[in-house]
């Protein structure tokens, strides 16, 4: 019989052996060149730039910024209402949350576009798509990130408010210094998440018709891929998504580093 | 408790704090059971007790942290109880020291001392920092100014704690156990600052398990045990002399 420790070197060998297996077949079987004119073809590359980077890149970032920022403070306040004493505040907040929670961002964007023109035929959102895409994707995340501030605040220890106010602050005078900075502070990497999902939310714009200054990397990729007939372009966003995500992904994880560490 | 105190709801100009026949419920538990309490100006007075004796929220009811369910609470012959009284305005005017410290673990010492005086006292900036700055001196952790809680020791938490309600230029400073959270070896330099207010004549409530403090400090002496007053007098007296039986009992526990 082989030992506990012989039988454990002898299954990492059979993992090894399965992935060297596994590698080999993808090299041989693949054929490379095609794969190269089809996902990564250099002219198409080349056509990308500079249009990618000036155009689609910088909208979806500007969309992204719009809708979180929208989206932060919409939380914030559905946070709030949602602790309130107030019955009907507690219950609209969590109507709100509930719904755009429930509801594919989709839905959101053709509800907000669609359906606002219906519904009032003389009247336009301000700002024309940035501003129907700052709304949906707001409305999205803020429902999702009202959630994460509520856990936020109540995460703060109840002594830091009896603190601030044994002190004489106000409530809200206690809430806006001591208990909602404590509060961002723990949801930080929450929130950075939350960002990362709008970016990749952004593309659903498309919905609404863009001209051609107002692509986003997904609409840009998708024009680009049925003009060329090749891959190319949507490997090249896909790159650019990842350029934003990435190193966002990287922020988060210091964030909880440190704060692992300041325990 | 004394029976002939009759409840009147006149208020005793002398006292600092005057509580009448208060009564406060958590839920179906009646946790203070007609409390009479009294506070003299320039009077250190300690509340001693068995956890659950309703000691912490006798405290915490003269700040308003919890709402008394029935009796009258005057602060500086102000009735704090009447619906109609300005809380916030009370309150900075009444210091109080936690247990936990809760200094604000965001802000640096100095800011923990200056955010109140600026946002509620409506100091400016200057002023409050000067304040604060002989505050910290005051209970020796001047050196600590721009260092973050995080970084002192509960020591030194503590008193920056005292020194951030003594920013406010208080009537009186209310202590909540202010050394039960401590190492047994920092809890002398939190006691010696409480000691150098009494002696500068401070109005202090202090709910505590240090009986030499009590006893040293103390001008009077309450025992609670299960929501009432059971016997308070003279610290020196009751603690060499208890006449009830249940203080009796805690003493010989705790002593």
């Amino acid at each position: 019989m082989a030992s506990p420790r012989q039988r454990a070197a002898r299954w990492r060998y059979v993992q090894y052996a399965v992935l060297v297996l596994a590698v080999a077949v993808v090299v041989l079987v693949a054929d490379w060149d095609q794969l190269q004119r089809a996902f990564f073809n250099w002219e198409v590359v080349k056509d990308q730039f500079p249009r990618v980077l000036t155009v689609a890149l910088k909208n979806t970032i500007i969309y992204t910024a719009c809708g979180f920022s929208f989206g932060l403070v919409l939380g914030l306040f559905l946070a709030l209402m949602r602790l309130s004493s107030v019955g009907p505040y507690r219950w609209i907040s969590t109507a709100v949350i509930e719904l755009f929670r429930g509801l594919p961002a989709l839905v959101v964007f053709i509800a907000l576009s669609v359906g606002f023109r219906l519904a009032f035929p003389d009247r336009e959102i301000p700002f024309g798509n940035l501003g129907v895409v700052t709304l949906a994707l707001g409305l999205v995340g803020g429902a999702y990130m009202a959630e994460t501030i509520r856990a936020g605040i109540q995460a703060v220890p109840k002594g830091q408010m009896e603190a601030a106010r044994s002190l004489g602050m106000t409530h809200s005078r206690a809430m806006i210094s001591v208990v909602v900075p404590q509060a961002f502070r723990i949801i930080l990497p929450p929130l950075t998440n939350e960002l990362i999902l709008l970016t990749k939310d952004s593309s659903l714009v498309y919905i609404l018709g863009l001209s051609l200054s107002g692509y986003e990397l997904t609409k840009f990729g998708r024009e680009g891929m049925n003009s060329a007939a090749n891959l190319t372009p949507i490997v090249v966003i896909s790159l650019c998504y990842l350029l934003i995500t990435v190193p966002l992904s990287i922020v988060v994880r210091r964030m909880e580093s440190r704060a692992e560490r300041a325990r | 408790m004394t029976a002939e105190q009759t409840n009147t709801s006149t208020k005793r100009s002398d006292a600092a704090i005057d509580v009448q026949q208060l009564h406060k419920y958590f839920g179906d538990n009646e946790v203070l059971k007609g409390i009479d309490f009294h506070v003299a100006n320039g009077e250190v007075v300690c509340v001693i007790g068995p956890s659950g004796s309703g000691k912490s929220t006798l405290l915490r009811c003269v700040n308003l942290l919890e709402i008394p369910t029935k009796g009258k609470i005057f602060v500086e012959g102000v009735e704090i109880t009447d619906p109609d009284a300005d809380v916030d305005k009370l309150r900075a005017r009444i210091g109080i020291v936690f247990q936990q410290f809760n200094l604000f673990p965001h802000m640096t010492v100095l800011r923990n001392l200056t955010i109140a005086q600026e946002k509620v006292a409506g100091r400016k900036k200057a002023e409050a920092v000067e304040i604060a700055r002989a505050n910290l001196e005051k209970v020796g952790i001047a050196e600590k100014e721009s260092a973050y809680p995080a970084h002192l020791s509960g020591g030194q938490m503590q008193r920056a704690a005292i020194a951030r309600a003594l920013s406010m230029q208080p009537d009186m400073m209310l202590f909540d156990e202010p050394t039960s959270a401590l190492d047994p070896e920092l809890v002398g330099d939190v006691l010696a600052v409480m000691k150098d207010l009494a002696t500068e004549g401070m109005t202090m409530m202090v709910v505590t398990h240090e009986m030499g403090f009590a006893r040293e400090v103390g001008d009077n002496l309450v025992f609670m045990d299960g929501g009432v007053i059971v016997e308070e007098g003279h610290p020196a007296e009751v603690l060499a002399d208890p006449q009830h039986e249940r203080t009796q009992a805690f003493l010989s526990k705790v002593l």
